[in-house]
């Protein structure tokens, strides 16, 4: 983790007015990052929805296309659960298990790892009774991405090196929350969230689903909240939905939870006084790609939260993600734009994107 | 997504009089769904479709069981069901929950009369398999006692698990008064069986006091998947009518006639496929339109809502 604001990933510096002819300069790194990028915005203006779909179907972009699978492994896989691995050992409270939820965390476990095997069949193996010996709770997995080799009985935890849900955490790049449902009601009894975008995972644990959006202006009116949990209710297993979200995170910085604030919150002013090209590859439009799945035997709810980030100046090398970015910034209301916290950049980041066209 | 499971009867047995039990597997064999205690398998039957309790474990099954009474004067399900044979093959939509286990219960207090003991199965299952505390009171008349030896095999394996069996439903009754007043706090109770029986169960524990929050019943014959009433709906632009039978939706009746309408959830709940209605009474079944919408009547869902009367008029 840097305290500075920086772009790893990106090794060339570019101005505005190159950024739309610098797709040479890219590196395929950042070609496939971009390629695999699930730019949100279907529309020149946006307003919070319950914008659910039924997940699994690939969307095509004009630089590739995202969603096929409900757990996608990039080019990020080996850096970002490095990063996870190392905000947990700093801050073991991004990770919690209620109880209640060890059958919900153990059944997490084996439906992400049956996604990872069918979506990666030659780099990830999930063998049932791996000794043939008829034991069908016995399993193995095997994640050569990793090298990993995992032999387990499904709900012993002596079994597994850590607790469940936390192992699982450390084969996907997704953050996870598990919701319990009862009383008519969805809590977040269970979770392992490192990546969170100025929310707080240790904070929020064993609080209801309404509880945790209450802080979010519009929606109540909207109905948006009561609508997403009478529907979260419903879900059926087998039937995977998912929708996105998305904010800007100044540098690529996964981790901007609530507990970091000292370390990201400058930013929101330092970004005022860079000049463009910096600005232009420090801002990212950050994307979260959220599956809502059942579990199919504990009946929890699975929330997982996948997050992306495109610096602008690479965002800006697809014109039809800079007009529709830059019209959906310059629309956006005051209100939401302060609750995302992006109020004091996001008419900057507006024009250099208007500034950034192929025809300046 | 998994769409329509086809499945092949490997096995038929009879579990108690007129209760026949029917092994389901795929046809090479390889996992199933796992699916959540309680839950039912709809089965595509000659007519409308059936849902009927899976009765086996749920995780990763190689097979689906479900035990079917028949019903000589119902709907023809359960007749169809007992006319299977091995190697027969079905229809069937993957599990559905709908009487799920509560994460926090302190213990399950499972009382079942009758047939109504197939939901009960896959919950001791699952409480064999995570240490949970249960109980099972299961009434039954005499001969049709289906599963009993399984019962009493899975609940020998809990700690403190014990099963009492009762010749009918006045000795389930009578019983009760004292079951209900001896459970530990945070005990959740889940009745199946016929609806006299649920109701009194669920007075006795009314009057003893227990909150609403605390008791599951399964009623038999009850489905989520409401299939409707069929209407017409006429579309001014075209000119035309299209019928939407029962089982159909209004979004996939316009599609098939070439109307394209957005959609996204298909649930009732994104609003993306709302339209305009200029005559008829819809009968709304989303959760997007507000009351106020509702009232007014001049637009509908159409992926999952219907028509009040036979006829419905949209400007499509
Ligand atoms: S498709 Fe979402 S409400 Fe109909």
């Amino acid at each position: 983790m840097t305290t500075a604001p920086a772009t790893p990933t990106s090794t060339r510096t570019s101005t505005p007015t190159s950024a739309a002819s610098a797709e040479a300069a890219l590196t395929p790194h950042q070609d496939a990052l971009i390629a695999g990028f699930p730019f949100p915005f279907v529309a020149d203006r946006y307003r919070y929805s319950t914008n659910v779909e039924p997940a699994g179907t690939s969307v095509p972009t004009p630089a590739g296309q995202w969603g096929a699978a409900v757990v996608e492994v990039d080019v990020e896989y080996r850096a970002e659960l490095a990063e996870r691995a190392a905000i947990l050992r700093r801050d073991p409270g991004r990770h919690a298990v209620l109880p209640h939820m060890h059958a919900a965390a153990w059944d997490t476990l084996l439906t992400l790892l049956r996604e990872l095997a069918a979506a990666h069949p030659d780099r990830m193996r999930l063998t049932r009774d791996p000794a043939g010996t008829g034991a069908r709770d016995g399993w193995r997995w095997e994640n050569d991405l990793l090298g990993v080799v995992q032999e387990f009985t499904y709900g012993d935890d002596t079994t597994l090196p850590t607790e469940p849900l936390a192992w699982i955490a450390g084969q996907v790049q997704e953050d996870i929350v598990l919701l319990d449902q009862r009383n008519d009601s969805l809590w977040g009894d269970a979770g392992v969230v490192t990546f969170a975008a100025d929310w707080s995972f240790g904070f929020d644990v064993g609080m209801s689903f309404l509880e945790i959006h209450g802080p979010v202006p519009r929606l109540r009116e909207m109905g948006v909240i009561t609508r997403a949990h009478e529907f979260l209710k419903r879900l059926q297993p087998h039937q995977p939905y998912r929708r996105t979200n998305w904010t800007l995170t100044i540098g690529r910085r996964l981790d901007v939870s609530t507990e970091l604030y000292p370390e990201w919150g400058p930013d929101r002013a330092m970004i005022a006084d860079v000049d463009d090209a910096t600005f232009g590859r420090l801002v990212h439009l950050r994307v979260e790609v959220q599956h809502l799945i059942r579990l199919p035997e504990s009946a929890a709810i699975c929330f997982l939260i996948r997050t992306y980030l495109l610096p602008l100046e690479q965002l800006a090398t697809v014109d039809a993600w800079r007009l529709r970015t830059a019209a959906v910034l310059e629309d956006l209301p005051e209100d939401m734009a302060d609750y995302k916290g992006i109020i004091k950049y996001r008419d900057r980041a507006a024009a250099w994107l208007r500034a950034a066209g192929p025809g300046r | 997504m998994i769409a329509t499971l086809k499945l092949v009867v490997t096995a038929v047995e009879d579990a108690a009089r007129d209760i026949r039990t029917v092994t389901l597997a795929t046809p090479d064999g390889g996992e199933l769904p796992s699916f959540v205690p309680g839950s039912h398998l709809v089965v595509e039957c000659e007519g409308p479709a059936n849902a009927y309790s899976l009765v086996s474990d749920g995780v990763l099954p190689e097979h689906y069981r479900i035990s079917v009474l028949r019903v000589p004067d119902g709907a023809g399900g359960s007749r169809w069901i007992h006319d299977l044979g091995v190697g027969d093959t079905v229809s069937a939509l993957p599990p559905r929950s709908a009487f799920a286990p509560v994460a926090t219960a302190t213990k399950h207090l499972l009382i079942a009369g009758g047939i109504g003991v197939t939901p009960m199965l896959s919950h001791l299952h699952a409480a064999r398999r995570w240490g949970r505390r249960v109980q099972l009171l299961y009434a039954f008349r005499d001969g049709y006692g289906a599963h009993v030896a399984d019962v009493e095999e899975l609940v020998a394996a809990l700690p403190g698990g014990c099963v009492e069996l009762l010749s009918d439903r006045a000795a389930l009754l009578g019983r009760l008064g004292e079951v209900l007043g001896t459970q530990p706090l945070g005990t959740h109770l889940y009745v199946c069986g016929p609806g006299a029986m649920i109701d009194a169960v669920l007075a006795a524990a009314q009057a003893g006091g227990w909150p609403a929050s605390r008791l599951h019943a399964e009623r038999f014959g009850v489905d989520a998947l409401d299939p409707g009433e069929p209407f017409s709906v006429t579309l001014t632009g075209s000119g035309s009518t299209v019928d939407v039978p029962s089982g159909v939706s209004l979004l996939d009746a316009l599609d098939g006639a070439g109307v394209a309408v957005p959609r996204l959830c298909r649930q009732g709940v994104c609003g993306e496929c709302r339209i305009p209605v200029t005559a008829g009474t819809p009968l709304h079944r989303d959760l997007f339109l507000t009351d106020e919408e509702r009232r007014a009547g001049d637009a509908v869902m159409a992926c999952v809502s219907r028509s009040l009367g036979p006829t419905l008029e949209v400007p499509l």
